[in-house]
């Protein structure tokens, strides 16, 4: 079965967002990367999952809300095609860490699609990031993390809307950054967040 | 033979895709051998548009091997292309959501489901008069004043240039009967050729005026028309271009005589065309400077659908236009009557003649 939607969903998403994908400073690899982006869309997760190389599609997973994608068996349906990894944004606390679950659940194989500003920004400028993949990487200091700038995707669909309009976007992929010895928290949030913001410029 | 396409109009493809070919292949020698007087930039984007036109005329034959629904699909997938396109470079705000939606999805359909039935009395004022209308109101109902003239200009002169105008071309195919001149001072008869020859001799007219005013621009050109707009575009440019047209124009009615032009209406007709593709592209690189070019090709790489259509969108409506008015008949008596008119006419010429 996912055989055949696969495909069909991949095809949709590339077709409703008319996505150019660049690589800039970075090549597609199927090493063990955090992909993080900024976030102004239900979309942005399924266009920049569908956008990738086949080969790097089959060992990513994004990092998803689960109150919004179990509401419903389509949006339950597609989370489980795109091998989503479903966070509870109410029960996060020390026991049920959820950095813990995402280094649990790649192992050594999976990638990871994240949004550290948390939730869907409607401003222009992007939110503060969360603290998540300071910790990711404090604890897998290996992977590489690869900063994507996603343009256009609030007007593919916006924060409250319910019906996506087909216009061109783009994402932009960076060169991998890794958390420096000795780094603050903030500093290295701060660091993460630049590297997004200077994409634009490309 | 196949399809629309019957002997003349499938050697005129033909011979067109050769002719694109072999400049693409001259291109790419250019390019090879890197000579300092040539532009290398120039060459690649010679190349490109020369690329870009054999795909769409493969398509558009393979469309027309098919019938006329089909082809008519084809357009407005076209259509959908260059309108996502001018959207995604006009900046809209959250609260044009849903207007956009109409205008991207349903406003085309509505028009190209209208064209595939040849609803000439609705498909002519559906987006122009019902489109505008609505745009404004749409808007106005998502509460948002900021601006508001200027959103409801931006999304109703897309829609118009990149779905009504485009339209104009395949709904050539769906004309009604056409007469032509036989030759006789007195005699129009019915045009027995495929309607496919009247889409490609406006399509062939459009990329021969795009490709001359481009090659005379850079070798001929003095005197720009508007620097701020476009450095290169130039009235020598123009009137090669034009002249070319009306040369290719005649050439081909001679010896493929795809169209119930006679040799002068397909002079007229190509200097028309020609005309309109200018400004069409003169348009576009107004909205393209307006936008800014940067931000272009950041969200649509390289060039885009937009500009390489947007003299085909100018030209397609008035070339419709006139071919309707001048030469669409309903019935074969509105022929005859034409005739026995002429005959009068011619009558008490010679009347009026002998009496002198």
């Amino acid at each position: 079965m996912k055989a055949v939607t696969i495909p069909v969903l991949v095809g949709v998403a590339k077709l409703f967002s008319g996505a150019t994908l660049r690589w800039v400073g970075c090549q597609p690899d199927t090493c063990q990367r955090v992909y993080f982006a900024n976030h102004t869309s239900h979309l942005d997760a399924l266009i920049l999952w569908a956008s990738l190389p086949r080969q790097i599609r089959s060992v990513t997973r994004p990092v998803a809300a689960k109150d919004y994608w179990v509401r419903g068996p389509i949006r339950r349906y597609i989370s489980d095609v795109f091998n989503a990894l479903l966070i509870d944004r109410e029960k996060i606390k020390v026991h049920n860490s959820p950095i813990d679950m995402m280094i649990r659940e790649i192992g050594d194989q999976y990638s990871l699609i994240v949004f550290p500003e948390g939730s869907r920004n409607t401003e222009s400028e992007m939110r503060d990031f969360k603290s998540g993949i300071y910790y990711l990487s404090k604890k897998r200091p290996d992977l590489e993390l690869v900063p994507v700038y996603l343009n256009n995707m609030n007007r593919i669909m916006p924060k409250g809307e319910f019906l996506p309009v087909p216009l061109m976007s783009c994402i932009t992929i960076g060169p991998p950054m890794w958390l420096e010895s000795g780094e603050s928290k903030n500093d290295f949030l701060k660091r993460a967040r630049n590297e997004i913001a200077k994409l634009r410029e490309f | 033979m196949f399809g629309l396409l019957d002997k003349n109009t499938t050697i005129l493809l033909l011979s067109n895709l050769t002719v694109l070919a072999a400049l693409f292949g001259i291109g790419r020698y250019l390019k090879k051998r890197s000579s300092v007087d040539i532009d290398a930039e120039t060459v690649r984007s010679f190349s490109r548009n020369m690329m870009a036109w054999m795909v769409v005329c493969v398509v558009l034959a393979l469309a027309l091997m098919v019938d006329v629904r089909f082809t008519v699909f084809f357009f407005w997938l076209v259509s959908f292309w260059a309108q996502r396109e001018f959207v995604t470079l006009t900046p809209t705000k959250p609260s044009d959501h849903r207007t956009l939606f109409f205008i991207i999805l349903v406003f085309p359909i509505a028009q190209y489901l209208l064209v595939g039935y040849g609803l000439y009395d609705l498909y002519s004022i559906v987006i122009p008069v019902y489109g505008t209308l609505f745009i404004g109101a749409r808007i106005a109902f998502a509460n948002d004043p900021d601006e508001f003239l200027a959103r409801t200009a931006k999304l109703q002169f897309g829609l118009l240039i990149c779905v009504y105008a485009l339209s104009h071309a395949p709904a050539l195919l769906t004309l009604d009967k056409l007469q032509t001149w036989n030759g006789n001072i007195t005699a129009w008869e019915l045009w027995d050729g495929s309607k496919a020859g009247l889409l490609l001799y406006l399509v062939v007219i459009v990329q021969i005026s795009d490709m001359t005013h481009f090659i005379a621009d850079r070798t001929l050109g003095r005197h720009v028309i508007a620097p701020k707009v476009n450095e290169f575009k130039s009235w020598e440019g123009l009137i090669t271009a034009l002249v070319v047209s009306a040369i290719v124009g005649v050439f081909i009615q001679m010896f493929l005589p795809v169209t119930p032009f006679q040799y002068y209406g397909a002079a007229v007709m190509a200097i028309i065309i020609s005309v309109m593709a200018s400004s069409g592209t003169m348009t576009m690189c107004a909205i393209k400077r307006d936008r800014g070019i940067a931000r272009h090709g950041m969200l649509v790489q390289s060039r885009g659908v937009l500009d390489r259509i947007a003299s085909l969108c100018f030209a397609a409506p008035i070339y419709f236009h006139v071919t309707r008015f001048f030469l669409e008949v309903e019935s074969l008596e509105e022929i005859e009557a034409a005739n026995a008119q002429l005959q009068v006419l011619l009558q008490t010429g010679c009347q009026l003649a002998t009496c002198i």
